[in-house]
């Protein structure tokens, strides 16, 4: 799996600008890297990192508004940066390919993937027509897509998501590069599907011995494709070393702290007094049924997570229990007494004690209102608090999610993402609430931060004693929150119960598939999970994979 | 490709509507006159006799929904019925059909717009497509700052400006733009040279913005950025990438544009004193004649209506993903 | 975190660049506005002296104009002197004068008419976006099909049935461009509306004047404004063409279009007279397109 000594990519002392609103920002400031042939590189850090814009660098690319201020990127004993662009255009999609994020976006919608496919080798003259899909057709065996002999005659929206990608990956393989860039190819995936496109780039990349540049946030991810790990942070590069050792000794103090965020975990403690109550809900959008008998209780004081990808219905569930979409059938109890089903008609104070926080903190603020105001409002709305005692009770609020009075008068513009999501939690916090749905909160946010606000919610828990509904895709977060879990699949709830009952075997199929998927700190963990895969399916028991093949 | 039909046809359907809407609000705007109109087109002095005489030779006896109802079929199959302006200078004899003051003159807009078309369509196409490849460079600069400017002009400036320059200060094109029915082509060409003109610089300011903006919001999808990355040429991404997404919002932009050319007709003429039907719409709302202004209105209401219909129409046929769905 | 799938290659680059930055230092509004007028292009701040220059003129019409504006004051179509700086008109009124005073008239017109296009429009857009279901469908429709006949003609058959006056003018137009308006505000309005912070208000209980007053207006601002800017000169100039055609506003009251087309005979003997009520026109839309052209750019976010 590692190079063979020979240096392909050599970047030297590269520094990147960018200039957004006639102001110039360091990007990326002066960062070394060297690629052997045949090797797979990971590159991690969280956003801001500058990753993106240094992967592309690495091919001698950079976006409109970036501009390469100094250092060099020489690939077999040629500057890239010193070339015309005549010359540049003569490597890209040969000799260096790149593989973005979003393979939805990255396809032309107007024309078929094989066309797209056949176009480089054809443009750059590496191959004829048939030839080129000949291999296209061999190319798509090899990373396991449907009916390889008939799928590139598909449009890109006929196409899965996870399939998608895998196309893009061929794509970028066809004139059989010496180095590919992946841009964190995975991360708009479930991490179902996922696994299944992991898999194929590590084969494939493996087979045709092409070295890869690996972007990625998830650490987990890269420990499984790459062969030695770069760590960036603020454009700078913090640690590298080879895979197994960085993961066993991480050195710097910042890797040493990325790598211990996952391991977060809460103490369960089952309840008794139920809050809330989910009876036999079914639920629809016009015709289409997203929820079937849904049953969920949520206790004082508690945790409830619920877990599912995209497609479960926990967002629904959240919509259905705050009155958003009246259910077809069913009903929400809260202390026992049920809740009248469409918004409009509740109450002012049920309104204030279910409160909720959602996934992207940049969209739940309004842009124009200062934090001082946010904050009062709920105060005033629901308590009456007004004048001095208000300011008094805001400054409290804001001791409560660790932010201090400098924060009053800002707008969201002038926070971060961390610091938004607080002030969404304040936001609830404000109103008094018995329940909280905290939908995807984290999810959105850097490892680090994010282990920030779970530790901050268990706190107020503690101290409040309020119950979270907390909806999450995310295996890590339900450990480290949770007391009793619900897993829902395509609008069913297929598991549940408290923590340690869903999270030992024996599972539930589906469950078993979304546990295992996750991936962990181990470099062999995926090759471990397909061999296991494989021999329970040759033992002839069912093995249930992912829906998008 | 039932998809596309099926959608072709939910459009033309709506077009039908909307259409019908129209001629009933034409219709309707009618029944708003103050009710001894009939005196006022023929005068103060007109007996009882001719004023009965002429509501009764406008229909204005019958209730409102027939009148409608008589129109329309009778607009259906070319009848838009009298002309106030006869009917009142003859006193109830014999009165001109709407049909034939409207049609030559029908014809003769055609001809104006039609030649300012083919000369600004292509020639905005152009600039704006040059001026999103080379944007910020100076040209798009200059490009930029001087339709700005001639989208902020109103359109009799830049005629009697054109006029001024080209036909009285240096005579070198002519300064009204009478035409009759049997005026040869060329001469007919050489008159509605100037009113062409003045169309063409309004036309093509308004469609090169558009079709600029257009262009740039399309090269900033992410497919377009992944189609440099595999290497290829800025002219092969043009017309095989970003080309075949830009039909439809091209076609919106012509579609647009040439309803501009609708309105900015009615001006033009009049400035040239070109007959049209621009020029006789004016001359009848100053008469309150009122079938020919219906007629008028109509017209114009049915090609804007097309030209809406056309553009969506070209949007659906080169979608994909109605073209080929799941 | 990473960016949202979909997401164009510049608003990636923008968000990169975000993030990599330190935390923005807090200026007031004003010292923003301040800097961002210093940082204008050439264009603009032409445009925005050149507006200046016609509020005051409009303002202030009777103290800068030398006559009155209907005096009879000398022969007709005098040519340019010192004692009429623009010669005379058709009826003997001086030209600067009427010139002057037909600012008040036109602007003052076009400005009002916009006003109301903008509180009818704006509003039902608002309402519109915030309502969804039968209220929008219906709202929808019946734009869609007022704005299937162009603007000029259908104001053309409204005057000819109710005759021209201003207030019929000001009415007509009103209503008419105010279907434009409910489009643009309808539109600015749902990007905001589906937004989660929206949804957060409804949750806590937030009637509706409080959500598209203190929720939705605020964001929607910067378009809207930009949007009077350019439905201002719309209006102007449909207003002027009336009055050009001799349906607008009506004389003796002094105004630009129809300036144009009373003194419109000197252009046959090379008099550049007739020119200068148009180019006044010209002037002032050219002005206000500069500065909202500039408005939209920085508002945008757009990267060029």
């Amino acid at each position: 799996m590692s190079g063979n000594g020979e240096a392909l990519l050599e970047v030297r002392g590269l520094y990147i600008e960018g200039e957004s609103d006639e102001v110039r920002t360091g990007i990326v400031k002066g960062i070394d890297l060297t690629l052997h042939r045949g090797e797979v590189l990971g590159l991690i850090g969280e956003s801001g990192a500058g990753k993106s814009t240094f992967g592309l660098a690495a091919m001698g690319f950079t976006r409109a508004g970036c501009c390469i201020t100094a250092g060099s990127v020489v690939f077999d004993g040629v500057d890239l940066l010193n070339i015309s662009d005549a010359e540049r255009r003569k490597i890209w999609g040969v000799r260096a390919a790149y593989v973005a994020q979003s393979a939805a976006a990255s396809f032309n919608p107007a024309h078929r993937l094989s066309e797209q496919h056949i176009e480089a080798p054809l443009v750059h003259n590496v191959m004829g027509a048939t030839e080129a899909k000949q291999k296209g057709i061999d190319l798509y065996r090899r990373l396991r897509l449907p009916d390889p002999e008939h799928i590139g005659a598909r449009y890109p929206h006929q196409v899965s998501g996870g399939q998608l990608q895998r196309a893009m990956t061929a794509m970028a393989m066809a004139c059989g590069p010496d180095f590919i860039v992946f841009d964190e190819p995975t991360t708009a995936l479930d991490v179902t599907t996922q696994i299944e496109v992991l898999a194929s780039i590590k084969n494939i990349v493996h087979e045709l011995n092409t070295a890869a540049i690996y972007i990625s946030h998830d650490l987990a991810v890269v420990a499984q494709m790459a062969d030695r790990v770069m760590v960036l942070r603020y454009g700078e590069l913090v640690e590298e070393g080879e895979t197994a050792e960085m993961l066993a000794n991480p050195q710097h103090p910042y890797t040493k702290s990325l790598w211990a965020v996952r391991s977060l975990q809460k103490e369960e403690a089952p309840g008794e007094d139920v809050l809330l109550e989910v009876r036999a809900v079914d639920a629809a959008y016009g015709d289409v049924k997203v929820l079937e008998d849904i049953s969920v209780k949520v206790p004082r004081g508690r945790t409830v997570a619920v877990v599912g990808e995209s497609g479960s219905g926990k967002s629904t569930l959240a919509r259905v229990i705050t009155g958003l979409l009246p259910p077809l059938s069913g009903a929400v109890l809260y202390e026992g007494k049920p809740l009248p089903p469409a918004l409009k008609t509740r109450p002012k104070d049920l309104l204030r004690r279910l409160q909720m926080i959602y996934q992207m903190p940049d969209t739940a603020l309004n842009p124009r209102r200062r934090v001082r105001d946010i904050l009062g409002r709920p105060l005033q709305f629901f308590h009456g608090l007004n004048g001095a005692e208000r300011k008094r009770r805001v400054k409290e609020l804001l001791e409560m999610i660790e932010l201090d009075e400098r924060f009053l008068d800002r707008l969201p513009s002038e926070l971060s993402g961390g610091q938004k999501q607080r002030i969404c939690i304040a936001r609830a916090l404000a109103a008094e609430p018995d329940l909280i749905i905290c939908d995807e909160v984290t999810s959105a946010l850097d490892q680090i931060v994010a282990e920030g606000i779970l530790k901050l919610l268990l706190r107020l828990q503690d101290e409040l004693s309020i119950s979270y509904l907390y909806i999450t895709h995310d295996i890590a977060t339900v450990r480290a929150i949770a007391d009793s879990i619900v897993v829902m699949y395509q609008g069913e709830i297929v598991q549940q119960g408290l923590k340690h009952e869903v999270l030992t075997p024996p599972h539930h199929l589906y469950t078993d598939l979304l546990l295992s998927s996750v991936p962990e700190m181990d470099t062999h963990w995926l090759d471990d999970l397909l061999a296991e895969r494989a021999a329970r399916k040759a033992r002839g028991e069912t093995v249930l994979e992912s829906a998008d093949q | 490709m039932n998809a596309v039909f099926r959608t072709i046809l939910q459009r033309l359907g709506f077009g039908v509507l909307t259409l019908f809407v129209v001629s009933i609000i034409i219709f309707t705007t009618i029944e708003l006159l103050p009710g001894d109109f009939a005196k006022s087109i023929l005068g103060q002095s007109a007996t009882p006799e001719t004023v009965a005489a002429f509501q009764r030779q406008i229909g204005l006896d019958k209730p409102a929904p027939v009148r409608y109802f008589d129109w329309i079929v009778g607009v259906l199959q070319g009848d838009f019925g009298f002309s106030f302006a006869s009917a009142g200078a003859l006193g109830g004899g014999q009165a001109r059909t709407v049909l034939s003051l409207v049609a030559p003159r029908l014809a003769n807009t055609l001809f104006l717009a039609s030649m300012a078309a083919i000369i600004a369509v292509p020639l905005a196409l152009a600039l704006g497509m040059l001026a999103a490849l080379y944007r910020n460079s100076l040209f798009d600069r200059i490009v930029n700052l001087t339709t700005l400017t001639s989208i902020s002009v109103p359109e009799f400036f830049v005629a009697y400006i054109l006029m001024l320059f080209l036909a009285v200060k240096f005579p070198i094109f002519y300064s009204l733009a009478n035409v009759s029915l049997d005026t040869p082509f060329f001469e007919r060409l050489a008159r509605c040279a100037l009113p062409a003109m003045t169309l063409v610089l309004v036309i093509v300011a308004h469609m090169m913005r558009m079709t600029r903006a257009a262009i740039i919001n399309l090269l900033a999808s992410s497919y377009i950025e992944m189609s440099r990355l595999k290497g290829l040429s800025p002219w092969r991404i043009i017309y095989y990438h970003a080309l075949p997404n830009a039909w439809a919002p091209i076609a919106n932009v012509i579609a647009l544009n040439l309803a501009y050319l609708i309105v900015g007709v009615v001006v033009v003429e009049v400035v040239f004193v070109y007959p049209g039907i621009g020029q006789l719409m004016v001359d009848s709302v100053s008469s309150r004649d009122i079938p020919v202004v219906q007629a008028c209105a109509l017209i114009f209401a049915v090609a804007y209506v097309l030209l809406n219909l056309l553009a969506d129409v070209v949007s659906i046929v080169t979608n994909p993903r109605l073209l080929h769905p799941r | 975190m990473t960016n949202a799938p979909g997401t164009n290659p510049d608003q990636a680059n923008a968000a990169a660049i975000a993030e990599a930055a330190p935390p923005l230092q807090q200026r007031s509004r004003w010292q923003t506005a301040a800097r961002e007028l210093r940082r204008a292009p050439l264009s603009a701040q032409f445009g925005m002296i050149i507006v200046l220059f016609y509020i005051i003129l409009a303002v202030f019409a009777p103290l800068i104009a030398p006559y009155s504006e209907n005096e009879l004051v000398g022969v007709q179509y005098a040519p340019w002197s010192d004692e009429f700086v623009f010669g005379t008109d058709q009826l003997g009124r001086d030209m600067l004068s009427r010139l002057i005073f037909g600012a008040r008239n036109t602007i003052g017109i076009a400005f009002v008419t916009t006003l109301l296009a903008f509180l009818i429009g704006g509003s039902l857009g608002l309402l519109a976006s915030i309502l969804g279901g039968w209220a929008d469908q219906i709202l929808g429709r019946a734009v869609d099909v007022l704005m299937a006949i162009p603007l000029l003609i259908f104001a053309l058959v409204l005057l000819s049935i109710v005759g021209p006056s201003w207030i019929n003018l000001a009415l007509i137009i009103a209503v008419l461009d105010s279907t434009r308006v409910f489009r643009l505000s309808r539109a600015v309005a749902m990007n905001v509306v589906v937004m989660d912070f929206v949804e957060a208000a409804r949750l806590q209980g937030e009637g509706l004047s409080w959500i598209m007053a203190r929720e939705i207006l605020p964001n929607i601002l910067p378009p809207l404004v930009a949007e009077f800017g350019l439905r201002f000169c719309f209006v102007f100039l449909t207003v002027s063409a009336l009055s050009f055609l001799g349906l607008g506003i009506q004389p003796p009251a002094a105004d630009w279009g129809s300036m144009v087309r009373e003194n419109a005979t000197l252009i046959n003997y090379g008099d550049i007279t007739p020119l200068l009520p148009a180019a006044a026109i010209a002037l002032l839309t050219v002005a206000v397109n500069f500065v909202v052209d500039w408005f939209l750019h920085k508002t945008s976010g757009l990267k060029e």
